[in-house]
């Protein structure tokens, strides 16, 4: 733990200048894309792409139409999305990590468990669509369903693989102090597979929200997909192309807030892991 | 202070080890017995592939013997026994890098069931003990080697052991910290009253930190002959290895470790010079 030789406001400056360019740095692309969007479909006459201008001109009639904002087109469908994705992701989180740790904790049941992994994984979770409507009709349970079945997979198998992977020589120290299941699952193996729980749980986290959008584009009456399915059915297409950037923001919002928890919760493992490649 | 515990004796009785994989079976231990007494420091050094890490494994029941036994305070080891402490070589990797120093400590103490404000106290004193008392909210991985090193001997001492199995703890330590590790483990030993194993590949470190020297045979594995070092209780870094009674001890282990890797199986068989 050597201090750095740099004087303190030096320091502090560079950090925060650092911060304030990477900020800009990770704005620089939206806003261009949006300038070169504005630009090149301004004189659009084209119905299919309407200038971005009359789609932001349309988007307070479209969405927040009516006196109150809780009852407008806006909180309603995001609401409905936002909460199936969360729950879908919850529950797809639980089993996966629950599966994940008995799997990756007994060989037996690894290697019993292991090609049929394998073969669902291989399977895209979007064509589970129909055959999941087949059995459960198109009612709640289906939509949360079809969120289930498409995350579980990452999380399951990063679990399995990050549980696999705890350093036999914690598992030994472990066992030498006695530690009792319950206190190995807390100070173990749910920490030490942490890292790949958070690989598995970013993936999922995509896919959740893809599996959300079909689900609603096939088999509802509200939420952000079916809002998209219908606008388009009706060639409302400003007000399509509002959805998309509604979705679009949903998606950055889950992936900046699932970005927080993660750097909070793994600060350890980078610097564990900076301590490693400085061959300490 | 940190209590003075109780050490408990070990015996080991007709030990052998066979692993078995892929359909070869090789012999790492043929024949172990010897007793280590209560409140005793013993070294354990043996050329290289001696089968070392093997046998203090079974010691600290994290392996099975074969066949043969071993008892620690008259009790059979069968799995980890209660009011043992390990202190392994790999200091990088024993310790939970997810965890603060302090947590390191603490978490045997809290598996033993011990109150908060007594664990607390015990923490504290470990890491006193280890001289990084201020070290307690830091991270494993933000400490050098051999403060690492020093954690585990902390967690080992906080969690009051009756017998203390050290595998090669300080192989992997620069030598100036190497030595300052051996006086640390001296002066818990003395101070806690602990049966203490050392395994080693040093031998000076050995004759150095032990009463007794074992050395053990190429594998698969005997014991070849049990040295005992009376160097006194007191020991010094310059003092004692500049001793005369030193080098002897240390010649003649080292004769013995020599004529071991090349295959000597009984010491009626030695030719010793020291």
């Amino acid at each position: 733990m050597s201090a750095p030789s740099t004087p303190a406001p030096a320091r502090v400056l560079a950090a925060t200048g650092g911060g304030l360019w990477r900020i800009v740095l990770a704005l620089l692309l939206p806003a261009v894309l949006v300038t070169v969007w504005w630009f090149a479909s301004a004189d659009s006459t084209d119905p299919q792409v309407p200038p971005l201008a009359t789609v932001l001109d349309k988007f307070p009639t479209v969405w927040f139409a009516g006196d109150d904002l809780g009852s407008s087109l806006f909180v309603e469908t995001v609401g409905q999305s936002v909460s199936r994705v969360l729950i879908g992701y919850a529950i797809a989180m639980v089993i996966g990590i629950v599966l994940g740790v008995l799997i990756g904790t007994f060989r037996p049941l690894r290697d019993f468990c292991e090609p049929v992994l394998e073969f669902f994984r291989a399977i895209p979770p979007p064509i589970l669509t129909p055959i999941l409507m087949l059995f459960m009709g198109i009612d709640h349970a289906l939509k949360i369903s079809l969120i289930v079945v498409g995350a579980l997979w990452p999380i399951l198998l990063n679990t399995i693989e990050g549980v696999r992977g705890i350093d036999p020589v914690l598992k030994d120290t472990a066992r030498a102090y006695g530690l009792g299941p319950v206190r190995r699952l807390f100070s173990l193996t749910l920490p030490g597979a942490s890292p790949q729980i958070y690989t598995g749980g970013r993936q999922a986290l995509s896919i959740a929200l893809i599996m959300m959008v079909i689900g609603e584009m096939f088999a509802a009456f509200d939420g952000i997909g079916s809002a998209i399915a219908q606008f388009q059915a009706t060639f409302s297409t400003a007000s399509m192309w509002s959805a998309v950037l509604i979705l679009g923001c949903i998606g950055s919002v889950l992936a900046l807030i699932f970005g927080a928890v993660e750097r909070v919760g793994l600060t350890w493992y980078r610097g564990y892991l900076r301590s490693q490649r400085g061959g300490a | 202070m940190v209590q003075k515990s109780h050490g408990a004796d070990l015996s080991v009785r007709s030990v052998r080890k066979v692993y078995t994989g892929r359909g070869q079976a090789v012999e790492a231990i043929q024949d172990l017995s010897f007793d280590v007494n209560a409140g005793e420091l013993v070294c354990v050094v043996g050329p290289s592939g001696a089968g070392k890490t093997t046998l203090l494994r079974i010691l600290a029941g994290l392996l099975p013997a074969t066949s043969g036994e071993v008892t620690l305070g008259g009790t059979v080891v069968k799995g980890p026994p209660p009011g043992m402490a390990v202190v392994l070589q790999e200091y990088g990797r024993s310790l939970f890098p997810w965890m603060t120093v302090e947590k390191n400590v603490e978490l045997p103490l809290k598996e033993k069931g011990v109150a908060k404000a007594e664990r607390k106290r015990l923490v504290q004193e470990a890491l006193e003990a280890v001289s990084l008392a201020d070290a307690g909210k830091s991270y494993p991985w933000q400490l050098s080697g051999g403060m690492q090193q020093r954690v585990a001997i902390a967690r080992a001492v906080a969690y009051e052991p009756q017998v203390l199995l050290m595998d090669e703890p300080f192989a992997a330590v620069d030598a100036q910290t190497r030595l300052e590790l051996e006086d640390l483990v001296r002066a818990l030993w003395r101070r806690l009253g602990v049966t203490v194993i050392f395994v080693t590949h040093d031998i000076d470190e050995a004759v150095y930190l032990g009463e007794r020297v074992f050395v053990l045979s190429n594998r698969p594995t005997i014991l070849l002959e049990e040295v005992k070092i009376d160097l006194g209780a007191e020991r010094d870094q310059i003092e004692t290895r500049t001793h005369p009674a030193f080098g002897r001890l240390r010649n003649h282990v080292y004769e013995l470790v020599q004529q071991a890797k090349k295959g000597l199986r009984s010491i009626e068989d030695a030719r010793l010079t020291h």
